[in-house]
């Protein structure tokens, strides 16, 4: 958002006939910052959902502190939520902030680094006080010592207003001020010209039988926007026209809540039950949870005594028959990667999702990384070969596990799907899809007798799936060496590489089953920037700019990690330099180097935070000097 | 009810050669385990006949072992899994569909030292699981390192000095994690076995059988005191439901309470008679501490037989109670709907 209007703050403007100038900008970013009882991430989500019901393309990020109930207004309580919103495509929740609302001095101080130099800030002018102040371990009070300037600061009294606006309905005070997100929420619909009927709505529902709070909320609510419209402090108000979305039904949806929602309608277009087998682990147990909630679809969600028994109880199943899949995290994919061989000698089919975090051990829990890459590759003992997935938006997280449960059960095969902490928790519109959009699934579980051997072959390479309970086929299966086509135990040299061989082979072959790679950006070009996972979002916002810019760059996304694509080779032999950026030491890059004796440019960041757009559109500006 | 009342059909008759997969067994020759897959083996038509079980709906899962070798041996759907987490699986299995009868073969290393964990919380949910535990006290597929139920001071590969640990009593952990069918019998009493096998099959919930189980190599003679003919009359004793605690060779000894304290006594003195002995009661999870703490003390008999059966809900049949419900209260769910969520809004 470029915004050139100066405002002294708090100023108010006595000029009855003072109407703000209405601006239309391309792109807008807000941050809602607050203490972790100040409830942001409804206030992020109410605003979230009235801007995309008008149309237009969304990034979302919530950001809340790892502390269960950190102490109110200290620097780690802070609890943030960023919506950026814009008219056009984009990939990332954005790089800078425009708008920052600040309910106390912490939240402005832990956020203030993000906000864009001629930013706003909205302050809650009533929490800067001493203590506030000392707890955010501020000397001086931010907002008269001048340290705020070159940003657009407004200090409204939010706590007393809201206080004021409730004064006649005899709440206990409590209550009363933990309406004031409300107030900060009915500013910002103002500002953005947005109707807050979507959320008066939301609220007659979730209170239905509390009357008084829809009250209390509603007034609060109006009161904030009506502040805007009458204390005449802003002299600019915005609006950013809609996005050309494709048409259809949208809805809001975070990575995690997508895979839940990919692993059940996966196992409704096959015609199996699903069953998870989980150990709640942070930044994945969203998943469990919400599979949980899905017990009118049959789902089987077994919450299991630690991440060995999560994937055990997920082999069980899958050998009885369901969909079958575990949800995890880092160090509980190191717990699983035993059974993880077990599946692939048993040659059964099994999605393991793994929300990546920061490692290793415990790490960073509540924060992103993509360093299990490696782990997902080469994890396990012995030659153990396995389909990787990784998933660059919450979309993709949807599409991805139904497309892992279609690949484990064409190929009996585990499966690996890699996500990560920063898509699991941000959303973006999802377009929901026609069943008849989504793909087929098919099933074929062996029941002839004649001719049946636990170990022979379909043309996809795929051993037969039989269930238990069916009448003439009993076998043994297991983790020792199976005897090809038999599939009793076998020691012998000759067969123990031919099945080495077989099921590398197996794996490989997919790659004639799944989509190109996808060239985007100017494909004649000098550099192609290769993203994988969630740093998909922010390459493809940052080569988008630099085409903007008139300068010719390229991306690719990669998806399929193992096997990857068949045209993945030719398309970067065809270019001089290819840059992968990674949240990681380089583990693509390595795979990309030994896999196919060609080298890249490694970009590398282990913070803990996804790569912003404006980072990888530096280093591209840095490679097109050279 | 503790037991299981299908009522008898119609079905094909088995015989213990339909229970034999045909693979050569691989057992030392003279291993207890030979007698517990002929058990396992004679029990099974009989189960089927009774109950109208179907040969198809039997599974055995195992994890890692001499005694995990047993599903290859079986002529049912088997699946050799990986150390000590058979128990898992079987959950996984049983919970995915109830239908099947799923047998777990595991021994003392496999269940109680690796798959610790995956044990008790398998007897916690009472998901109707039958685990065959082989306690033979060593571990015997890596050459006789302690075990977990290896007595203290035993030597062992890796403890030449003699065992520092106390080993794991496996009734008093059921018992502990609230399992609602606990068990012992031994290789060396094919009749009792049998018993105890069909008792497994007839319980609703999770089981546990210890049988005690002699490995000829590592750790020959570890039970002789109970199965040799000479000693075991003395220190055995067979625990019935509703029956008077005695033993002996001509039934001469007993055992009542003093408080809570198991106590010897000779039914012959003109002191004592049958009338003062303990008395047992299968619903009782007191009296069965009571019993699993026998092991103990060396002037008590060890205890074969069915500690206790009593009826817990079982985890799968909760789950589709559940869905069940939830069906009925929310509908079948419906896909279309379930990817629109609760708030959605058109583009036009």
């Amino acid at each position: 958002m470029e915004d050139n209007t100066k405002v002294n703050s708090g100023v108010k403007k006595n000029n009855a006939k003072f109407k703000p100038i209405l601006k239309t900008v391309q792109d807008v970013t807000i941050r809602f910052a607050g203490d972790s009882g100040d409830g942001m991430q409804l206030t992020g989500s109410q605003f979230t959902d009235t801007i995309a019901a008008t149309g237009h393309d969304i990034g979302i990020l919530p950001d809340f502190p790892a502390d269960i109930r950190a102490p109110a207004g200290s620097l780690y309580g802070v609890s943030g939520y960023t919506i950026r919103f814009s008219n056009h495509d984009i990939h990332t929740s954005g790089d800078s902030v425009d708008v920052l609302v600040a309910m106390n001095p912490a939240a402005l101080k832990v956020n203030l680094k993000d906000l864009k130099k001629n930013g706003i800030i909205i302050a809650n002018l009533d929490t800067f006080d001493r203590k506030n102040l000392d707890l955010a371990q501020y000397e001086k009070n931010p907002l008269e010592d001048g340290s705020l300037e070159g940003y657009n600061v407004y200090e409204i009294p939010i706590t007393r207003s809201t206080l004021e606006s409730l004064k006649d309905m005899n709440l206990p005070q409590k209550t009363a001020q933990k309406c004031k997100n409300f107030f900060a929420l009915g500013l910002l619909y103002w500002l953005y010209n947005k109707s807050y009927d979507f959320t008066l709505t939301w609220l007659r529902e979730k209170f239905k039988n509390q009357p008084e709070l829809i009250e209390a909320n509603s007034r609060v609510l109006k009161a904030g926007y009506y502040h805007g419209e009458i204390t005449e402090i802003f002299t600019t108000r915005f609006e950013v026209e809609p996005a050309k979305l494709k048409k259809g039904t949208y809805r809001n949806l975070n990575g995690n809540e997508a895979i839940a929602l990919g692993l059940t309608t996966a196992a409704a277009r096959a015609g199996l039950q699903l069953f998870v087998g989980s150990y709640p682990i942070t930044p994945a147990s969203e998943i469990m949870q919400t599979l949980a909630k899905y017990k009118h679809f049959g789902v089987k969600m077994f919450q299991a005594e630690d991440e060995i028994a999560g994937i055990c109880t997920a082999i069980g199943a899958s050998f009885a028959g369901c969909l079958a899949g575990t949800t995890t995290s880092g160090p509980g994919m190191a717990l699983k990667n035993e059974a993880i061989g077990l599946a692939v000698m048993a040659e059964l089919p099994l999605v393991v999702v793994n929300v990546q975090r920061g490692g290793p051990s415990t790490g960073l829990p509540t924060k992103t990384e993509q360093a299990d890459l490696f782990q997902a590759m080469f994890g396990r003992n012995g030659e153990s070969p396995v389909p990787v997935l990784a998933v660059s938006s919450p979309t993709d997280c949807f599409y991805l596990a139904i497309e892992a449960a279609r690949i484990a059960i064409k190929y009996m095969t585990p499966v690996i799907l890699l996500s990560d902490g920063f898509i699991a928790q941000g959303s973006e519109p999802f377009r929901v899809p026609k069943i008849s959009e989504l793909p087929e699934i098919k099933v074929i579980f062996q029941t002839r007798r004649d001719g049946f051997f636990p170990y022979s072959r379909s043309e996809n390479l795929a051993r037969p799936w039989v269930k238990p309970g069916t009448k003439g086929l009993e076998h043994r299966i297991g983790g020792l060496e199976k005897q090809n086509v038999s599939g009793n135990v076998s020691y012998e040299p000759e067969n123990h590489h031919y099945m080495v061989k077989l099921r590398e082979k197996k794996i490989k072959k997919i790659e004639t089953d799944i989509p190109e790679l996808k060239v985007e950006g100017v494909k004649d070009s000098e550099l192609l920037v290769l993203g994988w996972g969630s740093t998909g979002g922010a390459v493809a916002d940052a080569v988008e700019n630099h085409i903007l810019k008139g300068k010719k760059v390229a991306y690719a996304i990669l998806k399929y990690l193992n096997p990857m694509p068949k045209n993945t080779e030719r398309i970067l032999k065809s270019y001089p330099k290819i840059l992968v950026p990674e949240v990681n030491l380089g583990q693509l890059a390595k795979l990309i180097r030994c896999e196919f004796l060609i080298d890249v440019i490694q970009f590398n960041k282990v913070k803990g935070l996804p790569f912003k757009p404006s980072e990888i559109e530096a280093k591209i500006e840095e490679i097109l000097k050279v | 009810m503790t037991e299981n009342t299908n009522t008898p059909k119609t079905v094909p008759q088995y015989t213990a050669k339909d229970f034999a997969s045909g693979r050569d067994v691989r057992w030392c020759p003279g291993c207890g385990d030979y007698s517990v897959l002929a058990q396992i083996q004679r029990t099974f038509p009989q189960i089927l006949a009774e109950y109208g079980q179907v040969k198809e709906n039997i599974v055995f899962i195992s994890g890692i072992g001499c005694s995990s070798r047993l599903p290859y041996y079986m002529d049912t759907y088997g699946f050799h899994t990986i150390h000590g987490r058979a128990t898992a699986i079987a959950s996984g299995v049983k919970v995915a569909n109830p239908e099947l009868s799923v047998w777990v073969a595991t021994g003392d290393g496999d269940c109680l030292s690796i798959g610790g964990n995956h044990f008790i919380h398998l007897l916690r949910r009472n998901i109707d699981v039958n685990i065959l535990l082989f306690n033979n006290r060593i571990y015997g597929l890596t050459k006789g390192q302690a075990s977990p139920t290896s007595e203290h001071g035993k030597v062992t590969k890796s403890s030449p000095f003699g065992s520092i640990e106390y080993p794991v009593n496996p009734v008093s952990l059921a018992l502990g994690m609230e399992g609602s069918f606990i068990a012992r019998s031994m290789d060396k009493d094919p009749k009792h076995l049998q018993q105890m096998i069909l008792r497994c099959y007839q319980h609703y919930g999770t089981t546990l059988l210890e049988i005690l189980q002699n490995c000829v190599i590592f750790n020959d003679g570890a039970y002789n005191l109970y199965t040799n003919k000479e000693t075991r009359d003395e220190h055995v004793i067979y625990i019935e439901n509703e029956k008077p605690l005695v033993f002996g060779k001509n039934k001469e000894k007993g055992i009542k309470l003093d408080g809570w304290k198991p106590v010897l006594i000779d039914l012959n003195d003109g002191k004592h008679s049958i009338s003062d002995c303990l008395v047992h009661d299968e619903t009782s999870k007191d009296l069965a501490f009571i019993l699993s703490s026998f092991i103990d003390n060396p002037l008590l008999p060890l205890p074969l037989g069915v500690f206790l059966a009593r009826r817990r809900n079982r985890y799968e049949v909760e789950m589709e109670n559940q869905i069940e419900m939830a069906k009925e209260k929310y509908g079948a769910g419906k896909i279309e709907e379930l990817l629109k969520g609760s708030s959605s809004w058109e583009i036009k």
